[in-house]
């Protein structure tokens, strides 16, 4: 039960955390902070993997590599193609800069 | 449980994505701070795969290579303008596999066999001694019984409902915005006669299932309470227009990063509670500023449709 309050506090300091660390955001980069806070859920990998790696049955194994797959997806995805927006904004700059 | 090295890391992984978040808000720091956070998602996996007992590592680590090429090739191929629907689609299989993972754990308790007492607030978790199971003939050592009991306790639960219903309704509506981004669909809002209150109804049978899942801990009434999340989904997403359908991908993942969290509660991982949980209060803040940069309010965007429809008609 303590377990569960510690975890409890945690979360309660991080919504604060959450709400203070994006407030001051441009909206230029909407999308690319949306996506990389995308990437960054996908860490629910590391949940699929400790389930996976505990399952003693073929089916539950069978899921939970879908979950890891579905996961992995997510994380990689996430930040590669949250990279690839950026370096589009980066790359708009210099053709800008001599017209 | 965990190692304290393996705790320390994740901390580390923790302060990376609060840098990743905050590089992410300002133009000159913001591929700087993306680096960051994926370099954060690295040593937590790495850290995963050292400190906890991973059984079918052959299996696991293939389904990762599967993942990140998938992945990878999919975010390097797609057109530039194509690259909100595929933010929603990984958006959609993170909220997924959050509502797999949470399926899988609450059906441990009842694979080894153990079920849940009488009565809703029934949180003593010494209840499992007086299970046939004590006597270690199934092979669990008390460690491991008093883990599926906490379990199956009325707060890890009522987490573990949540994590379902809302990683189904990420999973749908995420699905059914790329389908309307992508073309496959039509971007119109789509409404039909009663549309607000069949998506009432859903809502109050997805709440009601979520209450009984957590009264009784069965696994049936679990993948119920996921079908009735997806079917909430598509009724969500359905009524919104084209052109405000980014806000509801920024909408949805903020849910998404909920129901990471509440699943990082489950599994007593504090790392995916803390990125569940900045995912979720900044994306809930990123999606009042995106609507407000359009002129929007979330509300009108969600259930516009609905008003629109019922004065029409």
């Amino acid at each position: 039960m303590t377990e569960g309050v510690a975890l409890l506090t945690v979360f309660v300091l991080a919504v604060f955390v959450g709400f203070e660390v994006v407030s001051k955001v441009s909206s230029t980069l909407h999308t690319p902070l949306m996506s990389g806070a995308n990437a960054i859920h996908g860490v629910i990998l590391v949940g699929s993997v400790i389930v996976a790696g505990t399952a003693d049955e073929a089916g539950v194994l069978v899921v939970a590599l879908i979950a890891v797959v579905l996961a992995t997806l997510n994380l990689v995805g996430g930040f590669v193609v949250t990279d690839r927006m950026l370096e589009m904004f980066g790359g708009k700059r210099p053709p800008d800069a001599p017209a | 449980m965990i190692p304290v090295w393996a705790q320390v890391c994740y901390v580390v992984a923790a302060v990376c994505f609060i840098l990743a978040l905050k590089g992410l808000s300002s133009p000159k720091s913001a591929r700087r701070g993306n680096l960051i956070g994926a370099f954060g998602a690295l040593l937590a996996v790495v850290v995963t795969f050292i400190a906890y007992d991973i059984d079918n590592l052959g299996w696991i680590l293939a389904a990762v290579a599967v993942g990140a090429i998938g992945g990878a090739w999919g975010a390097r191929r797609v057109a530039m303008t194509a690259m909100p629907q595929l933010v929603a689609l990984f958006n959609g299989v993170g909220g997924g596999a959050a509502a797999l993972v949470a399926l899988l754990e609450l059906s441990e308790p009842a694979r080894a066999g153990l079920v849940k007492p009488d009565g809703f607030f029934n949180n003593d978790a010494g209840w499992f001694a007086y299970s046939p199971l004590n006597d270690e003939s199934g092979g669990h050592s008390l460690e491991e019984l008093e883990r599926l009991a906490q379990l199956l306790t009325t707060g890890t639960l009522t987490a573990t409902a949540f994590t379902i219903l809302i990683g189904a309704v990420s999973f749908s509506g995420s699905v059914i915005t790329f389908l309307k981004l992508q073309e496959l669909m039509t971007g119109r809002p789509i409404t039909f006669p009663g549309g607000p209150f069949v998506f009432g109804g859903v809502l109050v049978a997805a709440l009601g299932l979520g209450v009984w899942t957590v009264a009784t801990g069965s696994v049936t009434l679990a993948i119920i309470l996921a079908i009735v999340g997806l079917l909430a989904g598509v009724l969500l997403v359905l009524p919104v227009g084209g052109a405000d359908v980014p806000i509801v991908i920024s909408l949805l993942n903020a849910f998404t990063g909920l129901a990471v969290a509440a699943g990082g509660y489950v599994l007593e991982n504090a790392l995916l509670l803390v990125a569940g949980t900045l995912v979720g209060a900044s994306g809930t803040i990123l999606t009042r500023a995106m609507a407000r940069a359009m002129g929007r309010s979330v509300s009108s965007i969600l259930f516009g449709a609905f008003k629109g429809g019922s004065t029409a008609g």
